[in-house]
Parts: C-alpha cells; structure tokens; sequence
C-alpha cells in the first residue's frame, strides 16, 4: 500500500479552505499550519500565468526527516505515511531542517508536528483527509497508489503531473497536476 | 516579473518568513564540541608519540577544561530541545543515520575519556591529590596501564567529534549551503586550529607554543583553501548552490562572514603568527584569541546563513 | 458565571477623541481597554435564570453534531456543528445533502468557529449615557435595555407615527425584527444586498425576462459549455455553490472567458482573458450583441417565439461595432468575435453570468440589461447550462393577525424615483433620514441588524449626517463593529453556532428546506434575535405578533404543516421536496409567457421606456482618473466576507489586512517597494485613516489599483482587525446612483498614494 495525494493546479482557486480544515479537523493550534497555498505569477500584463498549489508534507518515500531524527520518533507508518510520534520526539528540530519543503513546525507544546494524511482520525476510518474532503473545487485526490481504481492512480494516469523538487531525492508523493 | 506568494498566509514559528530552528544553541554546542576534540586530539597524539614532555600543557593541562566545555555543550543542545522532558529519549536507540543521534553518541564516549583522561592527570595540577576509595585508585592505576588504549581511543572518536560537528549541517540536503562534503573536514580543522589557539593561549613553554602557532598556521592554510573549495563547489553546481554562496558573494552574509570569519578569524591571526615566528615582539593573546572569536563566528554564521537558504519551487 | 461577571467587569467604556465629535449629538464611542471608574455594572434587572433556563433542554438534545445553515455569508450552506470532548466546537462540516454547499463549506464556513470563539464579541446589553457632556455606554440587563428601546420607540413614534422606524438588516436576525416593526406599523426594511449589490441585476433582468436571478443564483454552470464572467470573480468570490459548479465545468471542459481589468483567479482559469479598461464594459457587450446579430449568432426560433423588440435592437446595435468597442475598451476586435463565437457555438448552454455585486458606474441596471439581452440571443434562459427555474419550497406562516396597513410605504422615502426597484433602497432610507427644507423627514429611528453601515454604504459622511438626524439608533450585532459606536443601545447576538432561527428556504433546482438548530448555548450575555425581537414585541403590547413560546414552537409547528418535524430536521439538516411547478428548463417549442408587460422576452423594455430611460442600453463614457490617480477598485478575498470576518481568529490567520495591489510600472513611478505601508487619498482629498501594505503585482492594470473590502477596521476592540489595511468605503466618497432602481455605483473613485506617515498603521496599533 502506498497512500498518495494529487492535487490540482488548473481548479485550485487558492481558497485556503484546505488550511482550515485541517486546523479545525486537528486541532492544529491557531497561529500554525500543516497544510499552505502558494500562488506562483508569472509573465507581464496581459500576458499571465498563475499556478495554486495547496501544499503539505510530501510523505516522501525517500524522507530525510525520517532519517535524520535521531529518537526515531519520526517514522513510515501504514502505506507510507510519515509521522512523528510526539512521546518519543526531543524537539531537536533536526527533521524540521532536514525537510526541504518546510513540511514541519514545532508545535507549542514542544513536540514536532505535520501533516498526517490525517491517517488515525480519518483515513483509517474509511474517510478521506479533512483538506481532501472540504476543498470546494474538488481538485484534491487521495488514496493508494498500489490500488489502480483508487482517485489518485486514476488521475495521475490521465493528467501530467510534477512533484516539488524531484532533484533533492525525496521522492515526494504528493502530486500537482498541470 | 515573477511573484511568488503564500496566499494562505502560512506564518509557522520558527518557519516563517525563513528558518530560525536553531539559535545560539547549536552553534555554540558545535564549537565547543570541536574545540574540545581538538584539544582532546592534540593530548592524545602527543602522548601516543610520547611527546608528553616536550608539550605538557597540551598533554595534561587543556585537557582540563575538556568535560567543561563538553558539558557546556551537552547543556547548549538540552537548552535547544523543544520538548526537554523527552531528552533521554536520544539514549534509547541509536540510529546511524541520524548524525543527532551518532553525534550524541559519540559525546557520550569521549565526555567519560576526558574525565578519565584528567583523572589521569589531577595530580599535575593538584599534586596533593589523594583518591579516597580503594576502588577508585584501582581504576585509576587500570586506566594508567592502559593509557596509550585511552589516548587511541581519545585520537579516533575527538577526531570523529571534531568531523561530526561539520556532519550535522552537510548531511542536510534540504539547506543547499550545508550540504557540502566540505563542511566536514572543514568543521574539524577549525576545531584543531581552535584548539591549537587554546593551547598556545595556555602555554608559557616558548617552544610548546611555537610549535602550536606552527600548527596553526598550517590550520588555517588548509581552512582557507576548503573554504576557496567550497565556494569553488557551490558555483560550479546547480542553481540553488549558487544562490547559497551568493548568500556570501554579495548577500546578506558577505560582510559578516568575509569580515569576521576569513579577515579577523583567519587572514590576520595567519599574518600575525607569521611575523611572531619571524621574531616580531607583540602581545601573544591577539592571534589565538581571534582564532577562537572566527571560529565561534564561523559557526554562527554556517548555522544561520544555512537556514536562509533553500530550494527554489 | 464567574468568567460571566468578569467579562461585564472588564467591560469599560471610554471616549474616542479622534472622531469630530464638537458638532456631532451622538459622539462615536469606542469600547475600550479597562480603566478604573468607568464601569458601570449592569443593571440589577437581569434575569440570570431566563439566560440560563432557556438553554437548559438544549444540553440534552445536542448530540455528536447539530444541523445549522451557515451564517459566514448569504449563500446559507446547511452543515453540521460537531463538539469536542470538553463540548466546545470543534469544526463545522457541510452537509452532504444541501445543494448549496453539497457536504463542503467554503474557508468562511470552515472557519465559521470563530465567528464563535472571538473573544472580542459583544458581551452584554449597552445603552448610551452621557455625564458632563461626555458620552459613554453603561452595561445594563436585558429588561432595562429592551424597556428602555420599547419606551423610547413609544414616545417618539407618537410624535412621528409608527413609520419613522426603518430596520436596516442583513441577515437571518432580519425575519424576526421585520415582524416586530410589521406589527408595529412600518414596513420599512431594507438590506443593503440590494442598492448596494444585486439590485441592478435583479432590475435588468425582471425588465428583461419578468424574473429575477435570485440567490443562489440560477445559473446552471455545472452543465454549461461556455461561462462569461464579466468582473464576476468566482474563485475570490467564495459563493459555494458558484465556485463548485465552474470547478465540474472546467472538468467537463467548458469554455470560460473572463471580462477583468484584473488578473482574477478566475481569470487564470478562463481560455480567455479580456482585460478590459474599467468602466467601458458596455461597450463591449453592446459590439457583442452586434456580433451575433451581424453574423446570424443567436438562437433565431428562440427569439421569434419568445422575443419582443429584437428588429429594434438590432437596427440599434448596428453601430457598435468590434471596431468601435475596441476605442473604447481596448480589447482586440478579433478577440470579441472570436469569444461571441465560442459563445455562439456553445449555446444554448451558455452564461453571460449577470455577476452579483454590480453597482459599479451608476448605469448599471443598463449593462445588466446588456447581459440579459446577450443571454436572451443565445437563448439560455430557461435552458440546460443557461439559466434553469427555479423553485422554493412552500412553508406556511406561523399564522398571525394581520400586520397593521402603514400610512406610508418606504417608498414614499424616495418619491418619484426607482419605481422599478423591487426591494427597498437602503440608500433611500439614509437620505430620507436627513431632513431637507423640500422633505419632511420621515425617518427618526432605526435597529440595524447584522450589517455594519459604515463599511456597506458608501458615502461614510452621508450616512453619519443621517444618523446624526436620528432619536434612537438601535444596533443589533455580535460583534463591536464600527456601526456600534453610534448606537444608542446595543444589543449583543449570539452567534448564529448558538441559536435557531427561521428555516432556510431558498430557491434551488431541487425545493428544499434547511434548519439552525443552537449547538451550544449562547456565550457571556448574548441572546438571539429572535428572543430579542420577541421580547420587545411584548414590551411594546404586540405580542400577539409572536404567538409562540419559542423557536422550537415556531419551527416545530411550520415543520408539522409540511409533513416534517423539528426532530427531523434535527436529524437530518436539510429536506428535499419534490418540484411542483413549471421543469428545470423550458420543453423545446415550449409556450411560456413572461411575466413582462409584454408577456415576451423584452430586448426592447417597455417598463424602462415607460419611466423614460432608454428602453435599449447604450454605451456612456464614464469619467477617468486624473494625471497621478488610479482607479480604486475593490474585490473580495476568498476567506474573508466583507469587514464580518476581519476579526475572527481562524481566518485572520489566514489573512490579517488586506494589500494594496499595484502594478510595476506604477510602482516604479512611485518608488514603491514591495511590503511598504502608503496612505490613499481620493479625489475629494479625503484621506484613509490607517495605511495598506503594497503588493507589486502584474496581475492588476496600470490605471487602477486594487483591494479586498472589508479591512481597515477603527474600533480598538476589535483586537485583531483594528488598524490592518484600508477601508475601501471610506475612500468611495463619489457615488454615482443608478437613475433607474437607486443602486450606489462605487467604482468612480481614485486615488492617490501618501507617503508622510508610512508607519501610521504600525503605530496605530501600539
Ligand atoms: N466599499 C464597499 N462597500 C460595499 C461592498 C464592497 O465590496 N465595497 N459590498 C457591498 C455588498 S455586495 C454587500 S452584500 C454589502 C454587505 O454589507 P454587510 O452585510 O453589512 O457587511 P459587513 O460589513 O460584513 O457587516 C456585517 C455586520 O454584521 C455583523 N454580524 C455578523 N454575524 C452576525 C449575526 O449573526 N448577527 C448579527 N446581529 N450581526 C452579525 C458583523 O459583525 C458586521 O458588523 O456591502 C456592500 N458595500
Ligand atoms: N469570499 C467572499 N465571497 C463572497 C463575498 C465575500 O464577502 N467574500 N461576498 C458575496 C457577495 S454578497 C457578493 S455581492 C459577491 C460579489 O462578487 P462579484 O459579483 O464577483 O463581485 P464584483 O465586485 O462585481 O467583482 C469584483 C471584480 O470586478 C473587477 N472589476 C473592477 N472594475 C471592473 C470593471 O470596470 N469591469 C469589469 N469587467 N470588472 C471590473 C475587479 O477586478 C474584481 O475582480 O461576492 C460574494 N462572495
Ligand atoms: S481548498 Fe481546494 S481550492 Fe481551496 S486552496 Fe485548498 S486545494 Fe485549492
Ligand atoms: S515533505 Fe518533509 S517532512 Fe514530509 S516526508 Fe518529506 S522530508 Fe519529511
Ligand atoms: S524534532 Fe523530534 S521528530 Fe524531529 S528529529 Fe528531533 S526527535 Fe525526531
Ligand atoms: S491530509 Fe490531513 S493533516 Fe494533512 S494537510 Fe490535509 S487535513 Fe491536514
Ligand atoms: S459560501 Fe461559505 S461562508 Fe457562505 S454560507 Fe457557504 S460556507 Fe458559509
Ligand atoms: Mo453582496
């Protein structure tokens, strides 16, 4: 089983409902976020592009965060999914400097945390994750890449797609589609 | 023209607008971890090669100050964890490919050696020392049988803390400006030559000192040529590399770390050394105790520099 | 109980010195920090068991989630409020089944918990008291503040009559005031969703279809093939239903042109971009008409059956040619033939999307006849992926006596204009307020519900000289907002997570109903308005207008009548009703009549010939900014709604200020650095009170500038908002009313950039 996400540059409105979700969903304390939109513009008026990506850990295959953490609190749990085990995390903010996509924050109570693929409170209940579910264009798409009907394997096969810097070895799986 | 934003107005601390992990704390715990290897080194070397009389004070008396400076350390990183109550978590599992955690090691191998290795020595600063327990002065006498074990053990693992220091910022690939193979050996030179700064800041032997600033000098030759190297690296390599020497080549960093660093922290010490050798009379303190300030800069600023820079997407 | 009493101790009053307050009878008062000696208890009268007892059965029903409609925006998604183990909200999610959000909410809705958590809410009961000429606000209970309006609205309308009080509203709390001032004999109610918002549209289209567009609007974009946004800025604009609907359109591979002199997100999304130069927009619509009548483009058995005036209309537009709109607009000729004919092609499942917040230019009931009329070539009314019938579902009243007959309607507010308005003209009530020697003046009270009329209405100073005219101004509102300090009683709402209210029932595809069901009891002091609205009824011996004991009465008794019940809809959320009228779309061939005095579709509008506007829209040049100003222009961002949200914590997390958007080559002229905080001054020398952050960006024109309303808050109590951004409305001093339905064109302004005091924003703050 390998869980993915796809999200979709060309229906992102940049809404950020994806952001709130996720706070409210898990309680992510306000003033911090596991989840964030980037808007890219690029070209010169009249002529522009604009690309939105919702971003998040990349739950990378390949992730120095895992590597790097010296307690093993960061760990692959169940289809590949990243976590952090905050009773066994020291807080030495190693994974956060490992990551090269900012995926983690120190949370205020000390711990290391991040994106979830929302595993325990939803996707193991047969739910997709709190951003997934809520995003009002629909342009995210969850699921297990190793099962070819799941959402993910379906749109990735039809559409081009990118990950967020291939070239430092991470192996993301999170997916934009362009 | 091109605008990137986060529209969600992402404002992680610490995160955001750029990394601010690691302050004062990692820094300091890496210079005086490389400081104290260097010495430790140093003393160990010297007595392997059974030079204990010809340089006592790097032999048996900076070794003293070893378990202070490797306790201020150890105190640093505590200080820095996030969520200290955790902290003997680091001494559950190793894991060898975190360098936290093989670093954390390797401090809990050489902190003992340094203690044994004073212990060895106490009587050279207090010679009325008595050690109280039968079974402490058993252990002490089997710790002097085995002296030279301890100074091959002490040479291996200061030489692997004094690389390590540089290994916990190079083996981060997601900070363009520390991910150099260079930061490695340069972090341990940079110990040695602190070290050896120390030493000659200690010594009143005219001969111990000489041959430490000799030392030293070749240090800083060699520091100077990595840092050439690396910067030689950074340009010729992709984008992102660019961007992080540019952090040095005209950036925010440039007058900082050419100022600090390579003028007070190498060039003129370098000079300096060079005509005290030469037989110029000046005061002994200036060039060891700019050594000592470069390196501490020199690590604040990888520290800092390192988690300005990123991966452009 | 504690925090309870804490929270009316630390609530304290204090005078704002910075708002001219030598001339004026109601002195601005700002709710201030703690200062020793200007507390006032609140009065002994308050019935804490009333509070208290209210609520107590609801504990007991609340299970693991709760049905309400939202209340972040007007679009009303049905969700469900679910509670964490300590019984606090935790989140809200949509529910699966409303067709306004279908099981999502937009970021507002998600956020909506902190519409409820804030801090910074109204607390308790105030009233206006002024001691050595110095006004100040006196914490008081509910009784002596609701005897207190109920005495005053007595003894003024004695003197005046029952009509001298309008109700300003916007929002759910607006059915349960309405009914009291119905009863108690003024029918003067009003929004400013209309003259402020749809109203053009809802003018332009009923002169041209006989119906209205309605909200949610009938847009049947999830089936279209072609959607024309014309400044509609869906995607910022976070309208549920709208932005999901275009999402399944892109999927489906619609075609989307986009009419912004912005690069709106939608923009970004749209195959085509015409960056339009602002304000010229008729002309392009007008070329487009030409377009499709010049090369036969239109739907010729769809006009003939259904439409009246069409040799008119086409002899008219023959001069507006690609050509001639290209002058004007600056959009390539070859650009607007080809988009009418991707229009053309597509149709009739095509939208000329008729937008919402139009009053723009002051001819805007013209240009949304020019929307209708494209619509009504291509013949999408009335078609699948045009505009579908829509249908509500019937909830009877709960029965009543007959609502008093006033001596005057609100129209009489504005004789002799906007006859063909369809709401009131909140704009109207305002003048009306303020008494000229040509006009009696007929307004000397009003209660305004849940909308902030300093931010809503532009014109700041005009409608300060109206309040300034009144004898008792009543705010109603959950929030300190600006619109409070003028008040004479405030009165602290509950958030609509604490409270039932009448049932949702707007017009969809499908009948439907949904329900508010109270999640968690009301916070410190604040009730719902609907327990407010009844009280003062009662007060003031109308309280056989409000028969029942409560809301769950009310709803109980309305949801038996339609075969349903409150512990249904507890249940369930929202209920679906078979349609019992006309289908979706018209049958093909289909004989409709039009509810328009000629029964057909007009292209040619009797009504407006008969008010004596021009019956076919023409193109009028607006004015344009002078040597150094830029138009002020002003949008929405998608996780904000207006100045509601500026202070709720979750979505200030996302957006705590709103930007100043100019392009670069402005910026250059100016030296304006990225991030830097300017002031903006208007043509009229008026100058906003705190700064606005620049953004550079390519994505607006050179000759404009651009913001999201809503920001620039100036009551210190708003911890959060206060002093971030600019508000735009204190900046739109020139307002160019449509002649036809009295609609507020805000677009006409321009500004200038001020740089004396960059960091007064930052400074305010401290
Ligand atoms: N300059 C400018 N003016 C505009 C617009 C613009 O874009 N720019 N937009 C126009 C448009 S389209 C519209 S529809 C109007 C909107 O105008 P309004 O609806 O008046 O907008 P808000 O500024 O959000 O004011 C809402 C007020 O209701 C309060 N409130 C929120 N929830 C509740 C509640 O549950 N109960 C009660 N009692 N009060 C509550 C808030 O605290 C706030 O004070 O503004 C119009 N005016
Ligand atoms: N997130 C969020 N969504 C909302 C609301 C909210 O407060 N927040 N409010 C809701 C309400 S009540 C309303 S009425 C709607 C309003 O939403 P819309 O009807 O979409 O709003 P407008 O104000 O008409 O559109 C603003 C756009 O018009 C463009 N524009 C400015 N001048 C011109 C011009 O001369 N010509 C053209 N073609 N375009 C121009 C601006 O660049 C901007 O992109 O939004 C609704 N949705
Ligand atoms: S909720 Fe969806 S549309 Fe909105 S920002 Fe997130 S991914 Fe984009
Ligand atoms: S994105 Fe960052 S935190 Fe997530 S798995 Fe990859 S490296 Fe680790
Ligand atoms: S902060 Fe926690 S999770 Fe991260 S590397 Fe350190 S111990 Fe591991
Ligand atoms: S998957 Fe879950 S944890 Fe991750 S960003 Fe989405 S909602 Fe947050
Ligand atoms: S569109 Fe958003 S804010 Fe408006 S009612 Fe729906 S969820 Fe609430
Ligand atoms: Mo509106």
């Amino acid at each position: 089983m390998r869980y993915a996400m796809a999200v979709d540059t060309k229906k992102c409105v940049g809404c950020s409902d994806c952001v709130v979700a996720c706070q409210t969903e898990n309680k992510v304390p306000i003033g911090y976020c596991r989840d964030w939109v980037v808007e890219v513009t690029d070209g010169t008026y009249p002529q522009l592009e604009i690309e939105i990506r919702s971003e998040r850990c990349n739950h990378c295959d390949n992730s120095p965060c895992v590597r790097c953490c010296p307690t093993g609190a960061s760990h692959y749990a169940e289809g590949g999914i990243v976590l952090v085990t905050p009773e066994k995390c020291i807080g030495c903010g190693a994974c956060i400097a490992s990551c090269p996509y900012d995926a983690r924050y120190p949370h205020p109570d000390g711990y290391v945390d991040k994106c979830t693929f929302c595993l325990e409170n939803r996707v193991k209940k047969g739910l997709d994750p709190a951003c997934v579910s809520v995003c009002p264009t629909k342009c995210m798409y969850f699921g297990d890449l190793d099962d070819p009907n799941s959402p993910v394997s379906i749109v990735l096969k039809k559409r081009k797609w990118k990950t967020l810097i291939p070239e430092a070895g991470t192996m993301p799986q999170l997916y934009f589609l362009i | 023209m091109k605008e990137e934003l986060i529209v969600s107005g992402r404002m992680n601390h610490l995160i955001d607008p750029y990394l601010q992990i690691w302050h004062w704390h990692i820094p300091l715990y890496l210079f005086l971890g490389g400081l104290a290897a260097g010495i430790l080194f140093f003393a160990a070397l010297n007595t392997i090669l059974g030079r204990e009389e010809k340089y006592p004070v790097s032999v048996k008396i900076t070794p003293f100050i070893t378990p202070i400076l490797l306790i201020a350390g150890l105190l640093a990183l505590f200080l820095d964890l996030n969520h200290k109550l955790y902290f003997w978590r680091l001494y559950t599992v190793i894991r060898l490919q975190s360098p936290m955690s093989w670093g954390a090691w390797t401090l809990m191998i050489v902190t003992p050696l340094a203690f044994i290795w004073c212990a060895l020595n106490i009587k050279e600063i207090y010679p009325k020392w008595n050690w109280k327990y039968k079974f402490l002065i058993d252990l002490e006498s089997f710790f002097r049988k085995n002296k030279t074990v301890i100074a091959w053990l002490l040479v291996i693992y200061s030489l692997i803390l004094g690389v390590y220091t540089g290994i916990l910022f190079s083996a981060f690939n997601a900070r363009p400006l520390w991910n150099t193979s260079i930061l490695g050996p340069l972090f341990l030179t940079s110990g040695l030559s602190t070290a050896a700064a120390v030493i000659v800041l200690m010594s009143k032997k005219h001969l111990e000192r000489h041959y430490f600033a000799r030392i030293d000098l070749m240090l800083i030759g060699i520091e100077l040529f990595l840092i050439i190297h690396m910067f030689m690296g950074f340009l010729a390599s992709t984008q992102v590399h660019i961007e992080a020497a540019n952090l040095f080549l005209g950036g925010p960093y440039t007058t900082p770390f050419w100022l600090f660093v390579v003028a007070l922290g190498l060039v003129i010490p370098a000079i300096l050394e060079i005509l005290e050798l030469r037989g110029f009379k000046m005061p002994v303190w200036i060039a060891p105790v700019l050594v000592l300030f470069g390196g501490l800069m020199f690590r604040f600023i990888i520290a800092n520099a390192g988690q300005a820079s990123r991966w452009l997407y | 109980m504690i925090s309870h009493i804490a929270s009316i101790c630390s609530f304290l009053i204090e005078i704002n010195n910075t708002v001219d307050m030598t001339t004026t009878r109601r002195q601005f008062i700002k709710l201030g920090a703690l200062s020793a000696g200007s507390v006032t208890l609140a009065g002994s009268s308050f019935n804490w068991t009333t509070a208290s007892s209210l609520f107590e059965n609801q504990k007991s029903v609340a299970s693991d989630r709760t049905p309400t409609y939202c209340e972040v925006c007007f679009w009303q998604c049905a969700g469900w409020v679910y509670k964490d183990e300590n019984g606090e909200i935790q989140k809200i999610i949509g529910n699966d089944d409303d067709p306004h959000c279908n099981g999502r909410f937009c970021p507002r809705g998600t956020g909506g918990v902190g519409q409820y958590s804030d801090t910074d809410r109204l607390k308790t009961p105030m009233i206006r008291t002024r001691t050595d000429g110095v006004d100040s606000f006196r914490e008081v209970g509910w009784d002596e503040a609701l005897d207190y309006i109920a005495d005053r609205m007595k003894e003024i309308s004695s003197k005046y009559g029952p009509e001298c009080v309008a109700l300003f509203t916007h929002g759910s709390g607006g059915s349960h005031f309405g009914q009291m001032l119905k009863a108690f004999g003024s029918q003067s109610v009003t929004a400013p969703s209309f003259a402020q918002c749809r109203g053009p549209r809802e003018v332009g289209f009923l002169t041209t279809f006989g119906d209205i567009i309605y909200s949610p609007e009938r847009t049947d974009i999830r089936d279209t093939r072609c959607l024309v946004l014309i400044g509609s800025h869906i995607g910022e604009n976070m309208h549920n239903g709208q932005i999901q609907e275009m999402s399944d359109a892109i999927d489906k591979g619609a075609t989307i042109i986009t009419v912004d002199p912005r690069f709106s997100t939608a923009a970004s999304k749209s195959k085509y971009w015409l960056p339009i130069k602002p304000s010229t927009d008729m002309a392009l619509l007008l070329s487009w008409m030409n377009v499709l009548i010049e090369n036969g483009w239109y739907d010729k058995d769809y006009i003939a059956r259904y439409a009246h005036g069409f040799e008119e209309l086409k002899e008219h537009v023959k001069k507006y040619t690609p050509e001639w709109a290209y002058g004007i607009t600056t959009i390539d000729p070859n650009i607007i033939r080809r988009t009418a004919k991707e229009m053309f092609d597509a149709s009739p499942a095509v939208i000329i999307h008729p937008g919402r917040h139009v009053t723009w230019y002051g001819d805007d009931t013209q240009r949304l006849r020019a929307v209708a009329i494209l619509n009504a070539l291509l013949g999408s009314w009335g078609r699948r992926g045009g505009f579908y019938n829509p249908e509500k579902a019937k909830v009877p009243e709960f029965p009543v006596p007959a609502f008093p007959i006033p001596k005057h309607l609100p129209t009489e507010a504005y004789k002799g204009k906007y006859k063909l308005a369809n709401e009131v003209v909140s704009n109207g009530i305002c003048d009306a307020t303020i008494p000229t020697p040509d006009k009696n003046c007929s307004y000397k009270i009003w209660i305004v519900n849940g909308t902030n009329l300093l931010a809503a209405l532009p014109d700041q100073e005009q409608t300060k000289r109206a309040i300034e005219a009144l004898e008792l101004l009543v705010v109603v509102d959950t929030m300190p907002a600006e619109i409070t300090g003028f008040a004479d009683v405030i009165l602290p709402e509950c958030s609509y997570l604490e409270r039932y209210d009448m049932l949702r029932k707007s017009p969809h595809r499908e009948p439907n109903i949904a329900i508010r069901v109270p999640a968690v009891s009301p916070k410190y002091n604040s009730m719902p308005a609907d327990w407010m609205a009844k009280k003062l009824a009662e007060k003031l011996g109308l309280g056989a207008w409000f028969p029942w004991k409560d809301m769950e009465e009310h709803l109980d008794w309305q949801l038996k009548e339609i075969g349903s019940s409150l512990e249904e809809m507890k249940r369930i959320g929202v209920k679906k009703f078979p349609r019992m009228h006309d289908n979706l779309y018209f049958a093909p061939g289909e004989d409709v009549t039009f509810n328009t005095n000629t029964g057909k579709i007009e292209l040619y509008s009797t009504d407006m010939e008969a008010e004596g506007f021009d019956p076919m829209p023409v193109y009028t040049a607006h004015e344009e900014p002078p040597e150094g100003f830029y138009r002020l222009i002003y949008g929405r961002a998608p996780m904000h709604t207006f100045s509601r949200t500026a202070n709720n914590p979750n979505l200030t997390d996302l957006m705590d200020e709103n930007t100043l958007w100019v392009n670069p080559k402005v910026a250059k002229i100016w030296g304006l650095k990225a991030g830097q905080y300017v002031k903006l001054k208007n043509q009229d020398e008026k100058t906003s009170s705190f700064s606005i952050k620049v953004r550079i960006t390519e994505r607006i024109r050179w000759d404009s500038v651009y913001m999201v309303h809503g920001f620039g808050h100036n009551n210190k109590k708003l911890s959060r908002a206060y002093g971030r951004g600019i508000n735009d409305t204190e900046l739109i001093t020139r307002v160019k009313v449509d002649p036809v339905m009295g609609g507020t064109g805000m677009r006409g302004n321009f500004v200038t950039f001020v740089f004396e005091n960059e960091k007064a924003g930052k400074e305010a703050e401290s």
